[in-house]
């Protein structure tokens, strides 16, 4: 009886004529979350498989511990927040970097990107939408470019822009710029025709009616394209990390797979996941706050 | 009286595309405006009503003929003739009010006075509750009241609405008509208004047109008063149900059926 409460008995019984699978989910994607974890615990745990493969949880949680600090300000932290001195002690950071500046150095790059991106390709796209000249100007390029792996013109950015940060940052901004692009040429033309003619005869002048319709109503779309944007962005990181890099989320995964430090590497798969995550979950609350209407009208 | 707005001899031909050959959606239209007319065009489907209020707006130059507005002639859209659209024209980024008052927004009005004077207007249609609910949330009726009401707030001479009740269902129509007609009497406003239904057109009209396809052309005018009688009288049904109003009723009928199966 429990177990048919959480899954459902295969139709709503509160709407048994309503549109298939509606209804929340929440509970059982926890469920689905435990048994996953439950299930990397006990193959661990009865030795199944070797922890050179797959580490036990408590293994990767406690290097989580030790590679979270590699200097004086973050062991202290670590002992303010309860973590047992002894272990504290054993703290080394990994690859000369704390956990957070690996973290804090691939988000430097993964958003210096996408602002980047965001305030040239909307423009771009937003000129493409409404300007034929533009759309002709850069249509070739980004439909070209657009399917391209990053991984596959990796290697130019190097040639072209060493292996600094600059060419990294280029890499990742090449992945954001085209969904980017794309969406906001599609945007400006989600408003209807009525609505550009009631503008008019309101007696606005071309300009406003760009800016208080075409734009507004290409917002939503705008919006969607960020979050696409920011999610390709990050797909992309770990391939840009993958040359000389000595900071960043990436880096840290590929020099740990080196050292067959298989924890390490789960550890980042992990934090990458959960930070993926995070920009998903931030990007769907800016819809809801700055497009509420979207879908509706 | 001088006509306000008068049309003479337009024509509007569509030029020949991929899939046709060119249209001839008005041809030879003469018509005359003259202050407080509730003129109402009907005509079978595809006979060019929203073509010729296109032209009327100014968002379509004529292919021929002339527009005059007080005797010079109409360049394009403007403040001086508004308009209602049969949906998806709101903002849906804007709330009730600010809906209502972007036309003076737009002027550069500042945000008390449009907003005293968007709230008049919604007190017209009878809205002054919802200022601040978002569109979306609005039933079909109260979102054309919005958009009458966002006509209304820019003071145009003329009223131009192609098929602002189309969309309604019969209930929420007949009411609609009447708060038309009611804001009509009260503004004084010249309305140019297109329909499908001969009923809804012969209530309210003063002048009623009635147009043929291809070309498009006015066949038939009538002189009415049924909309008169209903603020004598007030009730609607009871006009509606008179033996005047459905002599006439089938007689539009006819001509508009005739004119289908001459084809
Ligand atoms: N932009 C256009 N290009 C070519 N032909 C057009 C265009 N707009 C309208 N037409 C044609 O002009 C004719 C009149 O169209 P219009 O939309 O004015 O009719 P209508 O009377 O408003 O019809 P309805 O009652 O269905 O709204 C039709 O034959 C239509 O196909
Ligand atoms: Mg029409």
């Amino acid at each position: 009886m429990a177990l048919s409460r959480i899954f459902g008995n295969g139709q709503e019984t509160k709407d048994p004529y309503g549109a298939p699978g509606t209804g929340k989910s929440t509970l059982i994607s926890v469920v689905t979350i435990v048994v996953i974890l439950g299930g990397w615990w006990l193959v661990t745990e009865l030795e199944l498989i070797r922890a050179l493969f797959v580490p036990p949880p408590g293994l990767v949680f406690s290097k989580f511990l030790k590679i979270s600090c590699y200097d004086h300000y973050m062991e202290s932290l670590l002992v303010f927040l309860g973590v047992q001195a002894e272990v504290v002690a054993e703290c080394e950071g990994f690859s000369e970097n704390a956990l957070h500046q690996h973290i804090l150095a691939s988000l430097y790059r993964v958003f210096s990107s996408f602002f980047l991106a965001l305030v040239t390709a909307v423009p771009i796209g937003i000129a493409m939408g409404v300007n034929r000249f533009a759309r002709g100007v850069f249509d070739p390029p980004i439909e070209f470019y657009r399917p391209i792996p990053p991984l596959a013109y990796l290697p130019l950015t190097i040639i072209w822009f060493g292996i600094g940060d600059f060419a990294k940052i280029f890499l990742i901004y090449l992945a954001c710029f085209a969904p980017l692009a794309i969406s906001a040429r599609a945007g400006v033309k989600s408003c209807s025709i009525e609505q550009i003619h009631a503008a008019y005869s309101m007696g606005a002048s071309r300009h406003q009616v760009m800016w208080h319709v075409v734009l507004k109503a290409a917002l939503p779309e705008i919006l969607t394209g960020m979050r696409i944007s920011i999610a390709f962005g990050w797909t992309t990181l770990v391939a840009a990390e993958m040359v000389a890099a000595k900071a960043g989320i990436g880096v840290m995964v590929l020099n740990a797979a080196r050292f067959l430090a298989t924890d390490i590497v789960f550890l980042g798969i992990v934090v990458i996941g959960l930070i993926a995550f995070f920009f998903d979950v931030l990007m769907r609350r800016m819809e809801r706050l700055l497009v509420p209407w979207k879908g509706k009208a | 009286m001088p006509a306000v707005m008068s049309l003479k001899d337009v024509g509007m031909v569509f030029p020949a595309t991929t899939v046709g050959g060119s249209v001839t959606a008005l041809e030879g239209i003469n018509l005359e405006f003259e202050p407080e007319e509730f003129v109402v065009a009907l005509g079978a489907s595809g006979c060019g009503k929203t073509t010729l209020l296109n032209v009327m707006a100014g968002f379509l130059p004529p292919t021929s003929g002339a527009i005059l507005l007080h005797d010079s002639p109409i360049t394009g859209p403007g403040r001086d003739r508004g308009v209602v659209f049969q949906k998806h024209a709101l903002f849906p980024w804007l709330n009730v009010v600010e809906n209502t008052a972007f036309g003076l927004r737009i002027q550069g009005v500042g945000a008390r006075d449009r907003t005293a004077i968007a709230e008049e207007n919604l007190n017209l249609v009878g809205l002054s509750e919802f200022g601040n609910h978002p569109i979306y949330q609005l039933s079909g009726g109260m979102q054309q009241r919005v958009g009458l009401a966002r006509a209304l707030t820019t003071n145009p001479e003329i009223l131009l609405m192609d098929e602002p009740l189309g969309a309604l269902d019969a209930f929420t129509r007949e009411n609609m008509q009447e708060l038309v007609l009611q804001v009509w009497r009260r503004t004084k406003k010249i309305v140019f208004f297109i329909t499908h239904s001969v009923e809804e057109a012969l209530f309210m009209a003063t002048r009623l047109i009635v147009m043929s396809p291809r070309p498009g052309r006015i066949t038939h005018e009538y002189k009415l008063d049924f909309c008169q009688r209903y603020f004598e009288l007030g009730d609607a049904r009871k006009i509606k149900s008179d033996a005047d109003f459905i002599k006439i009723r089938e007689e539009v009928l006819s001509i508009i059926y005739g004119e289908e199966t001459e084809e």
